[in-house]
């Protein structure tokens, strides 16, 4: 029988992280996301799986405890919101140099500053872009319901091991406090240290008499060695980006405007479809699920098909960049954003794809 | 004696009293002749691997003049953000229990930039070792104010001297620390004489004993001389030392396991 329960975003993703065999969680509680850290000490991990959550005295703390646990080859991840984040960034970056799998989860609130405590999708570019120093990228992934916020604990854990990466689970305030039903699946079990020791060479969990001693640092003051440090993460970003794109098709086959869209905006716009293809507007939705790497093939795809794209984004326009970059102007593009926690409607959307491509 | 020993009689097996700890690499040390760091280095390799401890430890190597420890420590490691060290050493050490893990941290990392960590990890008492070299001043950067340099102590950023009134005191972590309930065993030594440098050596394997023990945390500060950054020559570092930071930074044991 399958396991089906009604939960929050928030709480479908801790359990996630459970059931994908995860070690260690280290975090700061910041609303709206400390349900992440409440339902892990709830449900008492030590005992259950012995998983160990600990709660830290900082963001900054807890992004180093990751990068510790990481380090030693064990499944860790932090989460926190916008503010929380921004204090990670030293930690982020370390790991970004270091190369250390990990999970972040942003639950998205209102900047800048201390904001709001309402949803928002203001930290695009912080996620997407690299949000601490160098040159570097993160897998992101965007979750549009609770029960992707469960499956991607799953999926995060793979990629960041599958490509020694940090991974972002962007969700926003939305997301997190929203509740719905989620499918659970089975329990992984937790690696073994011995599992460790064969499965993640590189992990510093203790010199032996058969290998030579592991470190773990993003030092090299020699810059010719430094560089070819950096070429090689690049050649393994090019990588991502030609073999891990995720994206979501809506109503898109014949599709004469699109809109482009990802987490809670995707949601309002998949109502926005519906509601423009009754007033017989042949629009479509495309929902990237990776931020980075960004469905660029998919965009520029669809732009040899469309009459126009209308990015919506609880920003005041930030993914909208990498549409234009993919469009590359062969259609117009347009943005439509709420800022500071507000959710736009799906007739609020309708309109605007109106006034933007119909009723010119 | 009717002959002088040669240099190869002298060095034969039988003759040998000691050698180099074989967890020290053959990297040369990046210290400057005359620093504390490389006998801190030795003492802590030395008692890994009386303990048998090789296998079993992580270092965690902070920012500072002992940001490369790794070259030197045949041991796996980690080097953490600037002042981030106890932070990283907890994540290591709460998931793998059995472990030794340790960190090496100068003052600026440990008393300025890290000083919530260090509080934090020694109010939860990990079950960890921290060893504090305090040199009182930022080695690496090139000698400039650190939170332990004393009152009226030149340094880059402080060229007329520490002004307490608008630079603060130096700060007594060690004496802070001892405070809270999560620590165990918290020591003050020396690495500037033999004499010293035994006492150092018992205190550091009184902090891995205990920790696998899981009594909670250890801290062993190591109060050392830098003669780049103070200007001086290593013997007139020392002895600034002595008349000096031991009178603010006296050394002994402040506190001990209740027996």
């Amino acid at each position: 029988m399958k396991d089906i329960r009604l939960m929050k975003g928030n709480e479908a993703i801790a359990e996630g992280v459970i059931r994908a065999g995860c070690d260690g969680y280290f975090g700061y509680p910041i609303t709206p996301q400390s349900e992440v850290l409440e339902y892990l000490m709830a449900t008492n991990t030590e005992k259950r799986t012995g998983m160990v959550t600990l709660q830290a005295e900082s963001e900054i703390a807890s992004i180093h405890m990751v990068y510790g646990g990481a380090g030693a080859g064990k499944r860790v991840m932090t989460s926190s919101s916008s503010p929380g984040i921004s204090l990670m960034q030293e930690g982020i970056s370390f790991m970004a140099g270091t190369e250390l799998p990990c999970l972040l989860l942003n639950v998205v609130r209102g900047g800048p500053g201390l904001g709001t405590i309402q949803p928002s999708q203001s930290d695009y570019f912080q996620a997407v872009k690299g949000g601490g120093h160098g040159d570097y990228k993160m897998i992101v992934l965007a979750p549009a319901s609770v029960q992707e916020m469960y499956d991607f604990a799953k999926l995060g854990f793979e990629l960041a091991f599958k490509h020694r990466i940090q991974v972002m689970v962007l969700s926003d305030g939305a997301i997190g406090q929203m509740m719905e039903k989620v499918e659970l699946d089975e329990q992984l079990p937790r690696l073994t240290d011995e599992e460790i020791v064969k499965k993640y060479p590189w992990a510093t969990t203790g010199k032996t008499p058969d290998r030579p001693r592991n470190i773990i640092t993003s030092l090299d003051l020699n810059p010719v060695k430094q560089e070819i440090i950096n070429i090689n993460l690049q050649k393994k970003f090019k990588h991502i980006e030609e073999t891990e794109v995720r994206f979501e098709r809506i109503e898109c086959d014949d599709a004469e405007y699109l809109f482009v869209a990802y987490g809670s905006s995707a949601r309002v716009c998949q109502k926005a479809v519906q509601l423009g293809r009754a007033r017989g507007i042949k629009v479509g939705l495309l929902r990237p699920i990776t931020l980075f790497p960004y469905p660029v093939e998919e965009v520029a795809k669809l732009a040899k098909q469309v009459k126009g794209m209308l990015a919506i984004e609880m920003s005041a326009g930030q993914m909208v960049e990498d549409v234009r970059l993919a469009v590359n102007g062969v259609v117009p593009v347009a943005h439509y954003g709420r800022l500071g926690g507000i959710l736009p409607a799906p007739d609020e959307v309708i309109h605007e794809l109106e006034k933007n491509f119909i009723n010119k | 004696m009717d002959h002088i020993l040669t240099r190869d009689e002298v060095t034969v097996p039988e003759n040998l009293v000691y050698s180099r700890t074989c967890l020290l690499t053959d990297n040369a040390l990046s210290y400057c002749p005359g620093c504390g760091h490389g006998t801190a280095h030795r003492l802590i390799m030395e008692t890994i691997e009386e303990m048998g401890l090789q296998a079993d430890t992580i270092g965690v190597a902070p920012v500072g003049c002992s940001v490369l420890a790794y070259d030197f420590m045949d041991i796996d490691m980690q080097q953490a953000a600037h002042g981030r060290a106890p932070a990283v050493a907890t994540g290591i050490k709460r998931l793998y229990p059995h472990k030794t893990v340790f960190t090496y941290q100068g003052d600026g990392d440990l008393a300025a930039i890290g000083t919530g960590e260090t509080l934090h990890a020694c109010n939860r008492g990990e079950n960890i070792a921290i060893f504090f070299v305090n040199n009182g001043i930022y080695g690496m950067t090139g000698g400039q104010m650190a939170p332990t340099t004393l009152p009226g102590m030149k340094t880059a950023t402080s060229p007329f001297g520490r002004d307490t009134a608008s630079m603060g005191f130096p700060l007594k972590m060690t004496e802070l620390i001892a405070q809270l309930p999560g620590t165990y065993y918290v020591t003050r030594q020396a690495v500037h004489t033999p004499a010293a440098v035994r006492k150092t050596k018992k205190a550091v394997e009184k902090a891995f004993q205990y920790q696998k023990l899981n009594k909670g945390l250890c801290f062993v500060e190591i109060v050392s001389n830098c003669n780049s950054g103070w200007k001086m020559t290593p013997l007139e570092s020392n002895k600034w030392m002595e008349e000096n930071m031991f009178p603010y930074f006296p050394l002994g044991d402040i506190k001990l396991p209740k027996p």
